[in-house]
């Protein structure tokens, strides 16, 4: 059997191959890919700083380029491995492929961009087939237009249609919609896992955009100078790295003690309960679990107070407290809040008089969610 | 007006323009795409008719095709008779001559369609001739067009190969170029000036077509 025809029955039994890479490629003496990774079934981000290498990994595995060593497999179809010699030639390899630029055929209309690999099957399947995939990316009313003559966010429907019209085996994907509104942006990623709902082939997702890893939120490999540094969910590899030394701490008048009890991964953030308080903090992400003991400082200047439950705030937290004690301190006025937990915060000497700040009296403390930093307990 | 001389012109420059379609689209898709490292010696090969005399290079033609040489005589016992002072000498000399006129605007052509179309197109599964008929050629059409109106041109107004390979025998060989030479020989000017302006009116219309097509005719003298 040929490599295509193999590759051919494999998708149509919609068999779940796993993309196996694990391959060196040199580039003189200042950089060298060196990565080994296994890409299931499902959207992999490919998240790195441009030059990282990203581009290169996705030309190696379509056969664009050839690696100095190792071996790249679809399940069990070697693409390609160096100790055997074997370079299956691109377009035998079956994998799909949106470039960057997308490089649509400028002289071909749409549907004929996405016809172009169908030169082989009998007219009357090629039709449906072609159909079926205009459908389900929305663009059959483009099917006539040549690409100079649509938008962007309809380039790339084209492209991907193009690349998916074959039923490839894996689908490479760099930076497809960097240029794109995040509305048409996500449009289309819906598009393409309903797509990948009945395929169920391994999608490389090139990105250098840290917001596209949160939205896609699955599985993210992160790749750096031509190595992969980290590998995980994208809560896990993305977070900002624990931030806060020791010594950057200490001059936080608020520092606590804290435990996450929740994870919100698609909005960056998390919540943490203040000692053995009931106070809640939402947090900025960090690499953490449920349970993880963490330490938290606030800057006095930070926290705001009010006198009545402030609505409509961007600020995430408000926490009802009450004043324990006020003290001036050359011009700043040190307040401190019991709220739980004992709170200081700065205020002005004419904040202090305009609201009549008196030990006692009933406040609100509001703290933004990015004042809060963050470090292991 | 000798007009038999004037359509024999026309159908051998007729006839080179499309047999240096043929030859020309491997040898310009060869020059572009290859990374041999002496491919500037085979450059050089394909430009020398630029600048050779036209007697020089009608002379090796004439000599070539000649019952002494191998060819020559291959063709002879062929044909039973030689292929110099012949219309299909003339054909010979003259796609060696306007060889890269054709060549030349196709591999500048074909070099500048997008690397990433020719990748795209193999990544789709396509053979290099698919790739090539249905990516490269389609996007060469402004090249393709600048080669076979340049080969034309330069075919029916070249004149020293003709006279080397050719000499001058009506019917079969005098083409229009060798008639103006003749009628000046004979202080026939009146006469040389018609075929001449006939001649000039067809060049110039030519070229004007060719640069309202394509503005870019400049880049048919660049090398890729």
């Amino acid at each position: 059997m040929t490599d295509t025809a193999e590759a051919r029955n494999a998708s149509a039994l919609g068999s779940l191959s796993e993309l196996a890479v694990s391959i060196t490629k040199n580039f003189g003496a200042e950089f060298s890919l060196d990565i080994a990774c296994t890409f299931e079934p499902g959207i992999t981000i490919v998240f790195g700083p441009s030059g990282a290498g990203k581009t290169t990994l996705l030309d190696c595995i379509a056969g664009l380029t050839p690696p100095n060593h190792g071996r790249i497999a679809i399940g069990p179809r070697v693409l390609f491995a160096s100790e055997i010699r074997r370079n299956t030639a691109l377009r035998h390899r079956n994998v799909g492929y949106v470039f960057q630029d997308l490089a649509l055929f400028p002289h071909l209309s749409a549907e004929q961009n996405i016809a172009y690999s169908l030169n082989a099957v009998p007219a009357g399947e090629r039709r449906a087939r072609v159909n079926a995939i205009l459908e389900s990316f929305r663009i059959g009313h483009l099917r006539a237009r040549k690409p100079g003559e649509i938008s962007g966010g309809e380039r790339q429907r084209v492209a991907l249609a193009r690349s998916l019209v074959t039923n490839p085996s894996a689908l490479l994907l760099d930076e497809p919609l960097a240029a794109l509104d995040a509305r048409t942006k996500s449009a289309i990623i819906e598009d393409l896992r309903a797509w990948n709902e009945t395929h169920r082939v391994p999608i490389l997702y090139v990105t250098h955009s840290r917001e596209e890893v949160f939205a896609l939120g699955e599985r993210v490999i992160v790749v750096e100078h031509g190595r992969v540094i980290a590998d995980g969910t994208p809560h896990e590899v993305m977070s900002a790295p624990m931030q806060e030394t020791v010594a950057q701490l200490a001059g936080f008048e608020n520092v606590f003690d804290t435990t996450a009890v929740a994870l919100h991964e698609n909005q960056g953030s998390m919540t943490c309960r203040l000692g053995r308080s009931t106070v809640e903090l939402e947090t900025p992400l960090v690499r953490a679990e449920v349970g993880s003991m963490l330490r938290v400082g606030i800057r006095a200047g930070d926290i705001l107070l009010a006198v009545e439950k402030p609505r409509g705030l961007s600020a995430r937290n408000v926490i009802e407290g009450r004043i324990v004690s006020l003290e001036q301190r050359d011009v700043i006025v040190v307040a401190r809040v019991d709220c739980g937990v004992e709170m200081e915060v700065h205020l002005t000497i004419a904040a202090r008089e305009a609201l009549s700040f008196q030990p006692g009296k009933k406040v609100w403390l509001v703290v933004k969610t990015h004042s809060c930093h963050l470090m292991r307990g | 007006m000798d007009w038999q001389a004037f359509w024999l012109s026309v159908r051998l420059a007729a006839i080179v323009a499309a047999i240096l379609v043929a030859i020309g689209m491997p040898i310009a898709y060869w020059i572009a795409y290859s990374r041999w490292q002496w491919k500037f010696l085979a450059e050089a090969v394909v430009a020398l008719p630029i600048v050779l005399p036209p007697t020089v290079l009608g002379f090796y033609v004439l000599v070539a095709l000649g019952s002494r040489s191998p060819i020559g005589r291959w063709w002879q016992s062929l044909t039973g008779h030689t292929l110099a002072f012949t219309f299909t000498g003339l054909v010979i000399g003259s796609v060696i001559y306007s060889l890269p006129f054709a060549v030349q605007p196709f591999a500048t052509a074909f070099a500048a369609v997008d690397s990433r179309l020719v990748a795209a197109s193999s990544v789709l599964g396509a053979s290099r001739l698919r790739t090539f008929f249905r990516v490269i050629l389609p996007l060469s059409i402004d090249g393709l067009v600048t080669g076979i109106a340049l080969s034309f041109a330069h075919t029916l107004g070249e004149f020293g190969v003709v006279l080397m390979v050719g000499g001058n025998i009506p019917g079969e060989t005098r083409t229009a170029s060798i008639d103006i030479y003749d009628k000046v020989q004979a202080f026939d000017y009146s006469g040389a000036n018609q075929t001449a302006l006939v001649l000039m009116g067809i060049s110039f219309v030519l070229l004007v077509l060719l640069y309202a097509f394509n503005r870019k005719l400049s880049a048919v003298w660049q090398w890729k």
